[in-house]
């Protein structure tokens, strides 16, 4: 089936890794993600910092393209562009509002825009979770994980409807879906210094560092993201992070598309694995030794755990 | 923050009933519980906090809070909103309140703004974010030319980073219009884009 789809420009470059993992499992869960043409920046955080109406204008573009397009819905990787997305479609309901944004474009945008909703979201409403356990053919088991969310896949609630605004849990029954074991994470939904790591690195770097300390005192193998900033934060700012909190984490940050492709088993090329700065080689590694020690065991008790590992 | 403030002479009401406005948000219904700023992950870098903040709103105490570092170092993760036992949309009232100072060009904490801008001067001339543009322009206007140059050469190993743009397949045109009409505008308008 395919779905009208806003890579986000961060995909483009940034979190290349997470696009390629996101193409790569749709399409083995039979979800073809077509890009809507000529799409553009959402404006992001700097856009609706600076004026509401701004953010909206470069916002309302994109879901005029795909107003155009007839899409039922509109699929996105990033939690900001979402966020972006459904939040100038909300303004957009006030008239006079809609009326100072079409002054902004080339002509009046659509009367009603598609839904826009996550990735994430757009694969739980095709499938359910025993779909997902279904075309796993390298169990997670035995990997233990934490689901970092981030502020804004679920803030605010009412416009992100994503479950328990401060205790979302779907990563965790995807993840959980592949067989991982998930541990509790009170930081799930705390910020991690967004995009401030340019301007004050201090923010960033102690806000990241607070939620890289509590997975590795958890005993966490990697903490599992959705979102391009947050995995930046996390992954290619540790060092920083590390330095704030005067100590040396090594902790993996995998977007779940690329923790879910493992599972699948889909060649690593195609998860952008190696994009990663902290390596996953070690999880792949005890993912491995595990998924053989199991081999290895009689046949009863493999039969055994093959029924609770998939 | 315990310095005596003369109330007569710095309040402005009218302040309150344009945030509230703008906004669309009771600031009046604020009882001070504090669950905003014990959530807040930028209270470290405040020079107010976010309950002062809205007590000040309250007040009409315009010049401290448009002149407040706070309102430029808030991160928009919305937690203070989430936990607001009245039901304020706190993070709307400090985007409120940032977008007012803007207009009248005062800028508490130039470095977040012009980060912004070097932001958004890739999009209305590329369409799309340019992440090593955005951060080459950073560094040029706030002369911080050192600026994460540790993180470079893995960015660029790992191939994280775009050297070249991405420009929209019809042209920007479309992008940079609507920047060109923002800007316009708000020069009509007498307000600062």
């Amino acid at each position: 089936m395919n779905f009208a789809y806003y890579p986000g420009c961060s995909a483009r470059g940034s979190s290349k890794d997470y696009e390629m993992s996101t193409q790569a499992v749709c399409k083995a869960l039979d979800m073809r993600l077509v890009d809507i043409p000529d799409w553009n920046c959402c404006g992001s955080t700097p856009a609706h910092a600076v004026d509401t109406e701004l953010s909206a204008a470069l916002c309302v573009r994109n879901l005029d393209i795909a107003a155009q397009q007839k899409a039922e819905v509109l699929l996105t990787p990033c939690p900001s562009c979402l966020s972006n997305l459904r939040m100038a479609a909300k303004r957009m309901e006030n008239p006079a509002f809609r009326s100072r944004v079409d002054e902004l474009l080339d002509g009046p945008s659509a009367k009603e825009f598609p839904p826009v909703t996550s990735v994430m979201q757009g694969i739980a409403a095709q499938m359910d979770m025993g779909a997902i356990t279904a075309r796993v053919r390298q169990s997670l088991k035995g990997l233990k994980l934490v689901a970092y969310y981030g502020c804004l896949m679920s803030r605010p609630a009412e416009v992100m409807n994503f479950g328990d605004p401060e205790n979302p849990t779907l990563m965790e029954e995807m993840m959980s879906a592949c067989g991982a074991e998930m541990l509790d994470f009170p930081l799930k939904t705390a910020c991690c210094g967004a995009s401030f790591g340019i301007p004050e690195r201090p923010m960033t770097a102690k806000n990241s560092g607070r939620i890289l300390e509590l997975a590795t005192r958890l005993g966490a193998d990697a903490i599992v993201v959705a979102c391009p900033l947050c995995q930046m934060n996390l992954d290619l700012r540790q060092d920083q992070a590390s330095a704030a909190m005067d100590t040396k984490f090594r902790m993996p940050v995998l977007y779940f598309t690329q923790m879910m492709g493992i599972a699948f088993d889909l060649p690593e090329k195609e998860l952008g694995l190696n994009k990663l700065c902290v390596s996953a080689d070690g999880l792949i590694r005890k993912l491995g030794e595990l998924r053989r020690e199991e081999a290895a065991k009689p046949a009863e008790q493999k039969a055994k755990a093959a029924e609770g590992g998939r | 923050m315990n310095e005596a403030i003369n109330l007569n002479r710095l309040r402005d009401p009218a302040f309150t009933e344009e945030v509230e406005a703008h906004s669309g948000q009771k600031v009046s219904t604020c009882y001070q519980c504090g669950n905003c700023t014990a959530g807040c992950p930028a209270g470290f870098v405040y020079d107010m906090q976010v309950n002062q903040i809205m007590r000040a709103v309250q007040l009409g105490l315009k010049d401290a809070v448009l002149d407040s570092r706070s309102i430029w170092m808030c991160l928009s993760c919305s937690t203070c909103s989430q936990r607001c036992p009245n039901n304020i949309d706190v993070a709307g009232v400090m985007e409120t309140l940032r977008h007012m100072a803007r207009k009248e060009g005062r800028v508490a904490v130039p470095k977040v703004e012009k980060f912004w801008f070097s932001f958004l001067d890739t999009v209305r001339t590329f369409g799309r974010t340019h992440e090593i543009g955005t951060m080459a322009l950073y560094m040029m206007r706030s002369l911080r030319v050192f600026t994460d140059v540790d993180l470079a050469p893995e960015a660029l190993k790992k191939g994280k980073l775009g050297l070249k743009p991405h420009i929209l397949p019809g042209g920007a045109g479309p992008v940079t219009r609507i920047f060109t009409r923002y800007k316009e505008r708000a020069k009509r308008e007498g307000v600062r884009p």
